[in-house]
């Protein structure tokens, strides 16, 4: 065996191998170090696992050479490697971001741990990604949430510890459930290998237990996914993290529990559960929609900037939820697009958040007065990424919304209305966005106010002005992401390529 | 020549953009700004005219800049409507320059250097929008369009002026997101293409009602066609300076509107189809009833700046009503009132800015007398007024000749009665003024002694105002390339 | 007798609604943590119940006896990693609740709510 063939576990080892090197060299300004050249290794090994499935092949690696159904696999297709370099690459960004930021608010004598936990929670959203065993899901799952918590509780406020509480409570919560569901699943069909859980749920002919299986798998993820109305861990969390972390998680950790939903109600209930499409419609769009709203509404009255973009984001993850419940080869191809998209915004978002934070000391709107005089380079990055939550042309957001309303123009007179729904919150979008950019741009700085008057370091600005370029040239140059994405959707369709 | 004319196109989107950057790099010297402002201008004018002759010999020439989604490229295609358009905006804009310099300098503007940054995207992206080949690649220019003119808009930065900009901005980017991008979708899912294709692309793939809502939500998604009742931005985006109002607001950002809303008339449904669905009486019935409208409310303004926004929004349902006659004189007469009010209305603002910089006065009721301080520019003012209601020899004259031969050709009465009663209603709103101008005195004293303003802004509004005059006896070779538009 | 003969499965669906409102219920954090921990023994519950064969014992093949039932094997194992995954979160849960004492000087959700309204 080559090294080639080694990629699928080495995107995961190759975390996970660091993460005690991080924690045990203490010396000065290592653990940083290790930890970034551990994600950004385990970023272009996804990027090259990418490449090789772009074409619509499953690489299914057997770990310790143990064939399927009884030992363990890893299997990467286009869809998984997708997000594998979502979560590689936002982790890469937000750790090189985070250079300075993360030295200005987690103390020296924590960091060791702190960057452990960071390779430990990227290592448990990676293999999230790329294992074809339920019950292996279940423990990468644990992993990066136990790690995220850790992530989390380092926040500079008290209030980052009572937010960690809240989460480790919900996501505890979330995982069992899921834990619930796939013992279920164990118990009629004996198998925990997710292509083989397809082929066998069935042949069961005892529906009820499967349906109940689909339930606590399907609410579980949805709490870890933030899906409304179980996002209330999430815009607290979010807040009161460090910024890089916040950047970090933002972009990646709740749309892997998505991607898992998406995974485990495609591949293993669709093809066994008959009407398992309307029920999830009825299932996801109503939440998806009420999502919109009030994830909108709630940003539109927020203060707080980085609560602000949390409510944002559930607003978008009620577009994904929309996408997924579409059951089409369009609508999941926006759901997947969206996910990988909104990363990319909400990553670059949060980074001008922590700009901003580090000059101003302090993330609410109306203190942030004079910001577009004072930071016009991270107020600019600020303002595109905020077309593309409203989805303008040029910005990702727009491709994401060009793929929903095409999946939806399919669906009818229901589609009809869920493409005014899906505008109509685009809308809301631009009210939400708009406040913070005449507040930054418009209003005289409080008289009391210190001063800013510097920019922030290049450190910060160029990771976070590369993020945002990023955004604009998959939004011009779509082969990549709809590519990996809509083969992605077909494999979930089990459509032909 | 030197350069093939596909590069040509890449050149006309490239030299703002490059003009852009340059200019803010420049900032801090005003006089070297302006140089590079004046420069770029000239620069993009000479490019963009010289693919005229190109155009009148049959030319299309063409630019694929690659695929955005796939089967959908940005691309660009230059045909007659497009070339009119842009050859329109970027001539207007080296006068509109010489303007800003005369009118910012005297007014002692805060934030130049954005201004002139904001200007130079705005044109880049109307040229983008003129040559677009696909109605995506139209799109994403529209919208930068709409972003880069709000900090235009939002210029003075003070609670009222914010306030206006953010109706500017809700409406165009609500309309355009709500509306004109499902249409657009839309099209796509039934056509399988955006590309502006001669004749049309939907005929035979949607009917009856659904066309009449597919066309109701391209004629209101275009929100910069100001159509009734989604006109209320243009006069929001009066709180802009005035050389904002005269070329964003008279002639880029409007003009892109209503020449989106002609192009996909005539290239996205084709006239022959649109005009067998009976629904395109529809666009008729609300274009005629905005001209009427616009022009009561007109009469009622007191501020200049309002009355001439209403004025416009008048004018450009001229362009609508003319579109959606679908007949071929009525087409070119589209395109030709386009440019006549370009001329016509640019001038108006000339004027208007040119009284508002040397005497401060924005209210038409404070106006009376001021033509005899200001002849130059209450001459020009009065030759735009003229071109307005349509007197020979000014430009209005021309296009609506087309317009109503085009109404003829329909037996639309409707249309007819229309334009007619908007002929008057705008004589009525603009001859006491300027009779108030010049004949009565000045009731009160201004607050200091004036003449007219900076010799730039007096240069300019001259100019425009000899080109009303220029348009009505040099139009036949305009005429000529428009009639191509049909030809398939 | 097939209903009582699942009386496992009664305990582990008491268990976790017991767990469950536990959690919901309870403003100390101690107590809800304690919900969470019986929310997640009774999966434990859920999983151990299900391997179980009956007549079955553990699964060492001894020699000389080939009519032997084996318990399975895989759900244990499975229960292991989760048992030592519940023990982690616990004690995580327990550390942050330290800190928690430390900064606000109270256990009691409902006083640290309204600590940080006040800020």
């Amino acid at each position: 065996m080559t090294l080639y063939d080694q990629l699928p576990a080495l995107v995961v080892a190759v975390l996970l191998f660091t993460a005690p090197i991080a924690y045990m060299l203490r010396l000065h300004g290592f653990p940083w170090f290790v930890a970034t050249a551990g994600v950004v290794t385990s970023f272009a090994v996804a990027c090259s696992l990418a490449a090789t499935v772009i074409g619509g092949e499953t690489i299914i690696y057997e770990m310790g050479g143990w064939p399927a159904p009884y030992g363990i696999v890893l299997s990467i297709d286009a869809l998984s490697a997708l997000m594998a370099m979502l979560i590689t690459g936002a982790s890469s960004a937000a750790l090189i971001f985070g250079y300075k930021s993360l030295a200005d608010e987690v103390g020296e004598e924590i960091a060791p741990a702190f960057f452990a936990a960071w390779l430990l929670c990227t290592a448990g959203l990676v293999g999230m990604v790329v294992s074809g065993d339920a019950f292996n899901i279940f423990v990468f799952m644990e992993i990066s949430s136990l790690s995220t918590y850790v992530l989390i509780s380092a926040g500079p406020d008290r209030r980052a510890l009572i937010s960690t509480y809240r989460y480790i409570v919900m996501g505890t919560v979330g995982a069992t459930f899921y834990l619930i569901g796939v013992g279920f699943l164990y118990m009629v069909t004996g198998t925990l290998n997710t292509a083989d859980l397809a082929a066998r749920v069935g042949q069961v002919e005892d529906i009820r237990l499967v349906l109940v299986a689909a339930g606590f798998v399907s609410v579980g993820l949805a709490v870890k996914a933030a899906i409304f109305p179980l996002h209330s861990w999430m815009p607290n969390a979010y807040t009161f993290a460090p910024n890089a972390v916040t950047v970090f998680i933002a972009a990646a950790s709740t749309k892997v529990s998505l991607y898992v939903l998406m995974r485990v109600d495609y591949a293993i209930f669709q093809n066994s559960i008959a009407n398992h499409d309307v029920q999830l419609t009825f299932f996801l769009v109503p939440l998806g929609v009420l999502a919109l709203f009030s994830g909108s509404m709630l940003a539109i009255y927020e203060k707080n900037l980085k609560r602000l973009l949390a409510y944002s984001s559930v607003a978008q993850i009620g577009y994904i939820a929309l996408g997924i419940s579409m059951t089409s080869v369009a609508g999941l191809t926006g759901a997947i697009v969206h996910m990988f998209n909104h990363g990319l915004i909400k990553g670059g978002m949060f980074m001008a958040v922590a700009c901003l934070a580090i000059r101003y000391r302090t993330v609410n709107v109306a203190n942030l007065a004079g910001a577009g005089r004072a930071m016009p380079w991270t107020m600019a990055a600020f303002v595109i990424g905020g077309l593309g939550l409203i989805g303008v042309p040029l910005t990702p957001g727009f491709i994401s919304k060009w793929y929903l309303v095409l999946a939806a123009l399919n669906e009818g007179w229901l589609g009809a209305l869920l493409v005014a729904i899906i505008l109509f919150s685009s809308l809301l979008a631009v009210i939400y966005v708009w406040k913070v950019i005449e507040v930054a741009y418009f209003r005289e700085p409080r008289s009391n106010a210190v001063p800013v008057t510097e920019e922030a370091p290049l450190v910060m600005l160029i990771p976070t002005w590369i993020v945002v370029l990023a955004g604009v040239w998959i939004a011009l140059d779509t082969g990549m992401t709809v590519g990996l994405a809509s083969v992605g959707a077909k494999i979930l369709l089990g459509a032909a390529l | 020549m030197i350069f093939s004319e596909a590069d040509t196109i890449l050149y006309a989107l490239i030299i703002p953009l490059v003009g852009a950057i340059a200019i803010a790099l420049t900032g801090r010297w005003p006089n070297v700004r302006e140089t590079v402002t004046l420069t770029t201008a000239v620069c993009l004018a000479v490019v963009v005219w010289s693919l005229v002759p190109a155009l009148q010999t049959g030319g299309r020439p063409e630019l694929k800049l690659g695929e955005m989604l796939p089967g959908l490229s940005i691309a660009f295609k230059v045909e007659p409507l497009g070339m009119l358009f842009a050859a329109l905006a970027s001539g207007l804009w080296i006068v509109n320059s010489v303007y800003s310099i005369g009118y910012m300098r005297g007014n002692n503007e805060q934030n130049q250097t954005r201004f002139y940054v904001c200007f130079a995207i705005a044109l880049a992206a109307a040229v983008g929008v003129a040559f677009s080949a696909n109605l995506l690649t139209l799109f994403i220019f529209y919208e930068v369009l709409t972003i880069s003119t709000y900090p235009l808009v939002a210029h003075k930065g003070d609670e009222a002026t914010v306030k206006s900009a953010r109706v500017y901005m809700g409406i165009l980017l609500g309309t355009s997101i709500g509306l004109l991008l499902p249409a657009m979708i839309w099209t796509y899912s039934v056509a399988g293409t955006l590309d502006f294709t001669p004749g049309g692309i939907l005929a035979g793939r949607i009917a009856e009602p659904l066309v009449g809502l597919l066309l109701l939500m391209f004629a209101f998604g275009i929100g910069k066609a100001a159509l009734m009742p989604i006109h209320r931005w243009l006069p929001a985006a009066m709180v802009a300076p005035t050389p904002v109002s005269a070329l964003l607001h008279a002639v880029a950002v409007v003009k892109a509107g209503v020449f989106t809303v002609t192009k996909v008339f005539v290239y996205i449904f084709g006239i022959d189809f649109l005009f067998a669905q009976p629904s395109h009486r529809l666009i008729i019935w609300f274009a005629c009833f905005t001209i009427v409208v616009s022009s009561f409310i007109a009469l009622r303004q007191t501020n200049l700046k309002r009355l001439l926004a209403y004025s416009t929004i008048g004018q450009l349902s001229y362009v609508v009503l003319a579109a959606s006659v679908l007949k071929p004189l009525s087409e070119v007469g589209a395109s030709m009132h386009m440019m006549a009010h370009a001329f016509g209305k640019i001038t108006l603002f000339f004027a208007a800015g040119a009284i508002y910089v040397a005497s401060k006065k924005t209210e038409i009721t404070d106006m009376r007398g001021i033509g005899r301080r200001m002849p130059w520019t209450m001459a020009a003012f009065s030759i735009g007024a003229l071109s307005m209601i349509g007197v020979p020899p000014t430009g209005g004259f021309i296009s609506k000749w087309y317009i109503l031969g085009g109404a003829i050709q329909d037996d639309n009465y409707l249309a007819l009665a229309t334009i007619v009663a908007s002929t008057l209603l705008n004589a009525a709103y603009f001859l006491p003024f300027i009779f108030a101008a010049f004949l009565y005195k000045e009731d009160v004293q201004p607050v200091k002694q004036h003449g007219e303003a900076p010799w730039q802004m007096v240069a300019a509004l001259t100019c425009t105002a000899l080109l009303t005059f220029a348009f009505f006896l040099f139009h036949q070779p305009i005429a000529d390339l428009e009639a191509q538009i049909l030809v398939q | 007798m097939e209903v009582l003969g699942l009386y496992n499965y009664f305990v582990f669906a008491v268990l976790l609604m017991v767990g469950l409102y536990c959690i919901l219920a309870r403003t100390n954090i101690i107590k809800s943590l304690i919900g969470l921990t019986i929310f997640q023994a009774a999966v434990f519950l859920l999983y151990i119940s299900m391997d179980k064969i009956d007549g079955g014992t553990a699964p060492i093949i001894l020699e000389g006896v080939d009519d032997q039932i084996f318990a399975n094997p895989l759900p244990q194992v499975l229960i292991l990693t989760a048992i030592v995954v519940g023990i982690s979160t616990t004690a995580l849960a327990l550390a942050v609740t330290v800190r928690i004492k430390e900064a606000y000087g109270t256990i009691e959700e409902d006083k640290i709510q309204e600590m940080d309204r006040e800020t």
